[in-house]
């Protein structure tokens, strides 16, 4: 199957500002794709421009297989958009909202689905959305979406007002969308999100790709932590693949930290277990290992 | 340290002056321009005394300029600049004042920032205090530069004090009266048009005491603060008692917010929201009913005001015959303007291009919708769904001409009805009055159009320059003809263009071309509008 997205040195810059700065994103159709970035890296930006309300300043993108800016309106009728700061109109209620949003898509939910998704999230539609807290917004928004028939789902950071409980509501929710066989766009801070939720994921930092990739993949290109208990000590000075290497004594042996390039465990381990080892735990890096890693780089970036 | 409930207050007065610091002394500006250049063109222009006298002889003489100026109180440069601009000057204080007290207290607790204040170490009543100061500060310094500006052009200092503290105490009145009006309403908009609608009922109220004429409801001029800048006649043996009416009005408006506002919640009017439907209708189903239904209230509001106003103007229109035979001169004057039925006309000709201004500010405000759904976010979930930027730009476009159309057919109806009711032939009054109406659409949609076309190509500045080019045509076509302000300025403005109906020659030439200007003009901005980003 085609691609649902495919977009390659994009930029866009606002002013002196410059917001995407070659920036690469593929989404493959039928999978969940999480877009990973700090702040300001330019997520908002790139969906914007998926969705055709900004007009790209260089770069290829294509969606769903036309052009987001040209066919805006025809390709709007295959996707759904959850925004990352969902505003309202105050006076109408957020039943109401979700019904006009379908209608907006030149669609119409099912109504045993959107029952569905009211009763799941815990909303109350009747309600206008004046009163609505920030959560209960975004739940307006992710309904509509959610109800929809669209092949496409454009999540901004669709969770940053949620409570723990309707999170994992929406994890099910989008896990169901994946076997449905629809293409999830997942932009996100939330890396626990990705985790649990995505196939692969794009990580970018200021308006440029910095890696892409299943997590499987990205796991390979970096390293393993390292925790062991060991019966005496041991010298790993020099050893080509460790890194920040930490023993202290503890217990009549000694504990060792470091982290590992996945090129070099076997030739540890063997060290290892030649000393003696008590206890070990080996695991692969949490994907905010990984984030900070990009995040502090991007800093030691931008301080130049 | 201990914290009263106005504990933050001069923090508050701070931010608001750093958020206004632009708006405000323009709004000052503005008005002092206005005063000051009124006062030195008349200097200029009426030199003798038997020119004013005949100035002032014809203003008597024409209820039209009676209903949009006010009275006069006097022959002097000073009395004939109070009754050019003194009710005006007091309404551009009076819009600066709701604008301010509305937009730090109601919409700023709309948008919720009002709740990041309150989070902090900030007293209870801080807010509203601190508007209401920033508000009379606005007013004391228009006060204040009218008082020191206006003997420099050569008026007389008590006169200038009089007409001074007339303006800058109706803007207080005002205050009060929108501190209210902030405190009933959940939403800002319908605060600011609660206000404005006091402001549309007190002019009302002047206009028809002021040209009723000999046996008219006079007294309505003392019933509302804008006839006050009148009663308290400056330049003309000033009645200074008088400025004590608006500062009650202020002290009572300002006791009852406080009340109101200790006993409701934050965030709450004083009428709870009701819960609506859980489904839409099925006639909520795309961007052109979602403006309409976001747009009607509003316009109901404005609907219901023509209707009112312009019943009532019209209605006046029968007392105007009676106005003469006081005196030789005005009778004079009077045959010299075409007799009763000319000056009949003049009068409902000047009622209905004040229906067109005041559509036309309708029309702006109904279009520049799209630019506050654009920057608040809400233009973005329906252009990310399935409707193109045309249709949606057209939506609010239509809405807004459609509801400008109603406003000029109501006023037409309204004027006849009231008017034919008490002269007679009321069916053919009606059927004259609605094409005079209908006949400032044009103008008004060409004032609309120029808002379309900078909303699709600069929208960052699209708020200021639509608003700004109303309050030129305003300005043009109320104060151009007096001031002698050359030909081709006066021309700039559409209404210009407009014949003068009834009573003046119909063709249909500056209509048809006024009409093409406004399609023009608005098919520019939405063509633009394809072609920019959003947001």
């Amino acid at each position: 199957m085609a691609n649902a997205i495919e977009a390659s040195g994009l930029r866009k810059s606002f002013g002196q500002v410059t917001a995407l700065d070659g920036l690469d994103l593929t989404v493959r159709a039928g999978e969940v794709h999480a877009f990973l970035g700090p702040n300001g890296a330019g997520k908002t930006t790139t969906i914007r421009i998926l969705l055709g309300l900004l007009r790209k300043d260089g770069g290829d993108v294509s969606l769903l297989g036309g052009d987001p800016w040209r066919d805006a309106t025809t390709l709007h009728g295959r996707l759904a958009y959850v925004p990352g700061d969902v505003t309202l109109w105050p006076a109408l209620t957020g039943g109401e909202i979700i019904d006009l949003l379908a209608r907006l898509r030149g669609g119409q939910h099912d109504p045993k689905r959107r029952q569905e998704l009211i009763e799941l999230f815990d909303l109350d539609p009747s309600k206008k959305a004046r009163a609505y807290s920030k959560g209960n917004r975004q739940k307006v928004a992710l309904i509509a979406a959610l109800a929809s028939d669209a092949d496409l789902l454009l999540l901004d950071e669709p969770t940053a007002g949620l409570d723990p409980l309707m999170e994992a509501t929406f994890r099910d929710c989008v896990n169901a969308e994946r076997h449905g066989g629809r293409t999830v766009l997942l932009s996100s801070h939330i890396l626990a999100e990705a985790e649990a939720l995505a196939d692969r994921v794009t990580i970018i930092r200021a308006g440029r790709t910095v890696e892409t990739g299943t997590l499987a993949d990205m796991r390979h290109l970096t390293r393993t932590t390292v925790d062991a208990e060991l019966n005496g000590p041991i010298a790993l000075d020099g050893l080509p693949g460790v890194h920040d290497a930490v023993t202290n004594r503890s217990d009549g042996g000694v504990r060792l930290r470091c982290e590992v390039d996945n090129a070099a465990l076997n030739e540890i381990l063997s060290r290892l277990s030649a000393v003696g080892v008590r206890t070990l735990t080996c695991r692969p890096p949490t994907l905010e290992e990984l984030f900070l890693r990009h995040y502090s780089e991007r800093t030691v970036a931008t301080v130049r | 340290m201990t914290t009263t409930a106005l504990t933050g207050t001069t923090a508050l007065v701070k931010l608001a002056l750093r958020r206004d610091r632009i708006m405000l002394p323009a709004w000052v500006y503005v008005v002092l321009i206005g005063v000051a250049s009124t006062a030195y063109t008349f200097g200029k222009l009426y030199k003798t005394a038997s020119s004013r006298a005949a100035l002032v002889t014809s203003g008597e003489g024409n209820p039209a300029l009676l209903f949009l100026y006010g009275r006069l109180n006097g022959t002097s440069i000073g009395a004939l600049t109070a009754w050019r601009y003194g009710v005006w000057g007091a309404l551009f204080a009076v819009l600066m004042s709701i604008f301010i007290v509305i937009r730090h207290t109601r919409a700023d607790e709309e948008a919720g920032r009002l709740e990041l204040i309150g989070s902090a170490r900030v007293g209870r009543q801080a807010p509203l205090v601190s508007a209401l100061a920033v508000a009379a500060v606005a007013n004391a310094v228009l006060t204040a530069v009218l008082c020191a500006v206006l003997p420099l052009v050569g008026l007389p200092a008590a006169g200038s004090a009089a007409m001074a503290l007339a303006i800058g105490t109706c803007g207080l009145a005002f205050t009060g009266i929108s501190a209210v009006a902030a405190q009933l309403t959940a939403g800002a908009r319908a605060a600011r048009g609660l206000a404005i609608g006091v402001l549309g009922a007190a002019f009302l109220a002047r206009a028809v005491g002021d040209s009723a004429g000999v046996g008219g409801p006079a007294w309505l001029t003392w019933v509302l603060p804008l006839g006050w800048t009148e009663t308290l006649r400056p330049f003309a043996g000033e009645r200074w008692w008088v400025l004590a009416l608006p500062l009650a009005v202020f002290a009572g408006g300002v006791w009852v917010a406080f009340a109101v506002a200790a006993h409701r919640d934050y965030g709450a009017g004083l009428l709870p929201d009701r819960p609506g439907r859980a489904t839409a209708s099925a006639l909520l189903r795309g961007p052109f009913s979602l403006a309409w239904r976001l747009q009607w209230g509003a316009l109901g509001g404005w609907v219901a005001g023509y209707a009112v106003m312009f019943a009532v103007c019209g209605a006046a229109a029968k007392g105007i015959g009676q106005l003469f035979g006081t005196s030789s001169a005005l009778e004079k004057e009077f045959t010299r303007l075409g007799g009763q039925s000319a000056l009949v006309n003049a009068y409902l000709a000047s009622l209905m291009l004040l229906a067109g201004l005041i559509a036309a500010a309708y029309a702006v405000s109904g279009v520049l919708r799209l630019r506050s759904e654009e920057t608040e976010g809400r233009a973005e979930p329906v252009l990310a769904a399935a409707s193109g930027r045309v249709r949606w730009g057209l939506s609010h476009v239509v809405v807004a001409v459609t509801g400008t159309a109603v406003l000029l057919a109501v006023a037409g109806v309204a004027t006849g009805l009231g008017y034919g009711l008490r002269a007679g032939g009321t069916g053919a009054e009606v059927n004259r009055m609605l094409g005079a109406a209908m006949a400032e659409l044009p103008a008004a949609l060409v004032v609309a159009g120029v808002a379309v076309a900078v909303f699709g190509l600069l929208p960052q500045v699209s708020e200021a320059v639509g608003w700004t080019v109303l309050g030129l045509v305003v300005v043009v076509n109320i104060f151009g003809q007096v001031l002698q302000m050359s030909h081709w300025v006066l021309d700039v403005s559409p209404f210009t263009h407009v014949p003068r109906l009834p009573g003046g020659t119909v063709s249909a030439a500056p209509l048809l071309w006024l009409s093409a200007l406004a399609v023009a003009l608005a098919v520019t901005g939405l063509a633009a509008l394809r072609h920019r980003d959003i947001g």
